[in-house]
């Protein structure tokens, strides 16, 4: 059985269904108590649901010595960038511990962060940071494209031993989609086959996910079948799932809304031509955001972010039937 | 204080200024491994707390942590066997001097960056507060912490909400090569707390008798549900910031000046003027604790390197979902 739900919202029923759950899942985060989250201090009481301030230092701090206490801390920080802050407990503390203590801890904690809101917020709102954390050992990264996905990667990086950057695209915020009831669960370290497909891969994530079904809709009416791959996890990476499918159609475009030098791609593009060379008919082809700061201005923001005419160029481009696009 | 913790005190600071100073030569031999940052001076402050402490009680340290990880509890052949890269050390040679971890002992972790620590042991404090019990957080940072967005943020929310952490801020005049006046315009780091009306005090950390005292005096109220509390140790680091730092920025204290003000000399007279031990007791600790320290060493050496397997295998901790 299922319902339909907002992508945002199922992300919330996933917390609320651990918390009720697992006693030890503890919720905090700035503004708590007076946005869309004050329900959960209704539910669960302001001592487990607590506001802090604008410390996001100590709130990932206190999230990694409550983890190491026995809880399992989830910290909503709004924004990816606003992680940036709180660097050393991102990458120094919560996921290092575990190793540097020979394996006697364990560190269970969710960043949740919200990402790539490409709707006018500009420079400091709209970053893909997926790169910046599926480098650091230790730290799982997810990043659902759908309201299920949503769903059930929240539950499953509440339960893991590690701590998990939840990553959620603000562009889908209130996507509709279809949602298991219950518990439900999605592995992490899994990724999904969106659309089968015999003429060429392409993998992509959330916004650029949508942008890539696009293409492969037009791409159809031209005879050209995409496969459209999810990785969901960025961390560990599901490279098998990449590699099997370009086994099928020997062609790869990635996409990614994260700057060309910064991008998930360039990571998913080494594991492939080392792995798979010989697989591929043709070069693979990353489609990125420009090397550049996202502008505030709309028409700039569109020169700078991927989009589903730019990936279908790219699938042409590789497939020799037109020219590769902008 | 009694006899007996007068004696648990001197054998505690007396086993950690032999395996800091053995430390130092077997960095010089290059015997250990890695960065290495010494306390020498400083053992005062770790025996009079963590002496009082439990295993249940959560400790964090910085980078000069061996000290705190032996007074609280961590085994010397171990520590020393992680300092020598061992599969036998405390942390099977991942961790190393700077990340000193004994969860058994309640030594739940030293870590590099300095202050990054601090905010780890609020959760730990929250963690007490939630589940009920009289445990409480204490986390040790030289005064350079101080002046980092970690410490005020930890501040701000230790106070707000009450929670049972005992900061011990180990007030060694240096930050790592820099003196507090070219850092800061405030002298003392219980004034910086000041506006939030934390529990604080400033006492001389090389006066072993009056850290033991301040320090249990805030332990008992912080078990009895109070918090935060704040303990400014004045010391002396005796040796460089790490170990090979020949420490060119500032003068050496001489010799006959530190005579006067060592912790350990200082407890051992006034143990003897009390006459909580005999004559010869002193002299027969020390040399107690300089062949355990001869003993870890061989631990150290006779121990093998932990096998490459354990690199891929710490990566992820395991999931039960």
């Amino acid at each position: 059985m299922s319902h339909e739900l907002p992508y945002i919202a199922a992300i919330d029923e996933a917390i609320r269904l651990e918390m009720e759950r697992d006693e030890t899942v503890i919720y905090f985060g700035q503004n708590m108590a007076t946005t869309e989250n004050a329900p959960f201090r209704q539910q669960f009481g302001n001592d487990r649901v607590r506001v802090t301030p604008i410390s996001e230092t100590a709130e990932i701090g206190m999230a990694v010595g409550a983890a190491l206490a026995g809880y399992r801390p989830v910290v909503e920080l709004y924004m990816a960038e606003f992680m940036l802050v709180a660097m050393d407990q991102v990458v120094n503390e919560g996921p290092r511990f575990r190793a540097m203590s020979g394996g006697q801890v364990k560190v269970p904690l969710v960043l949740k962060a919200g990402w790539g809101f490409t709707a006018g917020w500009a420079g400091q709102h709209t970053g893909t940071l997926t790169n910046m954390f599926m480098g650091i050992p230790g730290l799982k990264v997810v990043s659902p494209s759908t309201a299920a996905d949503a769903k059930g990667l929240m539950a499953s990086a509440i339960r893991d031993d590690n701590p998990v950057v939840y990553f959620h695209n603000y562009l889908l915020t209130l996507d509709h989609g279809e949602v298991p009831d219950g518990e439900y669960l999605v592995p992490l370290g899994v990724a999904d086959v969106r659309r089968e497909g015999s003429d060429v891969t392409i993998v992509a994530n959330a916004h650029m996910l949508n942008q890539s079904l696009k293409a492969a809709e037009t791409l159809a009416g031209e005879g050209i079948q995409a496969e459209v791959i999810d990785p969901r996890t960025y961390a560990p990476l599901d490279v098998d799932t990449i590699l099997e499918s370009v086994g099928k159609t020997g062609r790869l475009v990635l996409v990614d809304s994260a700057p060309r030098h910064s991008a998930a791609s360039n990571v998913i593009a080494g594991e492939v031509v080392e792995r798979g060379f010989d697989l591929l008919k043709a070069p693979i082809v990353q489609v990125t955001a420009l090397d550049a700061t996202v502008p505030y201005s709309e028409p700039l923001e569109a020169y700078v972010i991927p989009d589903a005419d730019r990936v279908a160029a790219a699938v042409r481009g590789v497939l020799g039937t037109a020219p590769v696009g902008a | 204080m009694t006899a007996d913790d007068a004696r648990r005190l001197l054998r505690t600071m007396w086993r950690i200024r032999h395996f800091e100073e053995r430390v130092g030569r077997l960095k010089r031999t290059d015997e250990v491994f890695g960065l290495i940052h010494l306390s020498v001076g400083q053992e005062g402050v770790a025996a009079a707390t963590c002496l009082q402490l439990r295993d249940d009680d959560a400790v964090y340290s910085g980078h000069r942590a061996h000290g705190h990880a032996l007074a609280k509890g961590a085994l010397l052949p171990r520590v020393m066997a992680e300092l020598m890269g061992r599969e036998t050390g405390v942390c099977r040679g991942m961790g190393g001097s700077m990340h000193l971890v004994d969860v058994e002992h309640g030594f739940l972790g030293a870590t590099g960056v300095v202050g990054g620590n601090i905010p780890m042991a609020l959760g730990s404090a929250l963690a007490a507060r939630r589940l009920g019990g009289d445990t409480v957080a204490v986390v040790f940072f030289g005064d350079g912490a101080v002046q980092a967005g970690h410490f005020n943020e930890t501040v701000n929310l230790a106070a707000l909400w009450g929670l049972p952490l005992i900061m011990v801020c180990e007030n060694n005049g240096f930050a790592e090569f820099t003196p507090r006046s070219a850092h800061t315009v405030v002298e003392r780091v219980s004034d910086v707390v000041s506006p939030y009306g934390i529990v604080r005090e400033t006492v001389d950390g090389n006066d072993v008798l009056a850290v033991w005292e301040r320090f249990g005096a805030f332990l008992a109220r912080a078990r009895a549900g109070e918090g935060p509390f704040l303990l400014e140790c004045l010391t002396v680091r005796l040796r460089g910031h790490y170990e090979g730092d020949p420490a060119a920025y500032r003068e050496a204290i001489a010799d006959e000046e530190w005579q006067k003000m060592d912790p350990i000399l200082r407890l051992q007279r006034h143990a003897l003027a009390q006459g909580w031990v005999d004559e010869d007791e002193p002299a027969a600790i020390e040399a107690e604790a300089a062949e355990e320290v001869e003993a870890a060493v061989a631990f150290g050496r006779e121990s093998a390197f932990p096998p490459p397997e354990l690199v891929a295998e710490l990566v992820y901790a395991g999931s039960d979902a």
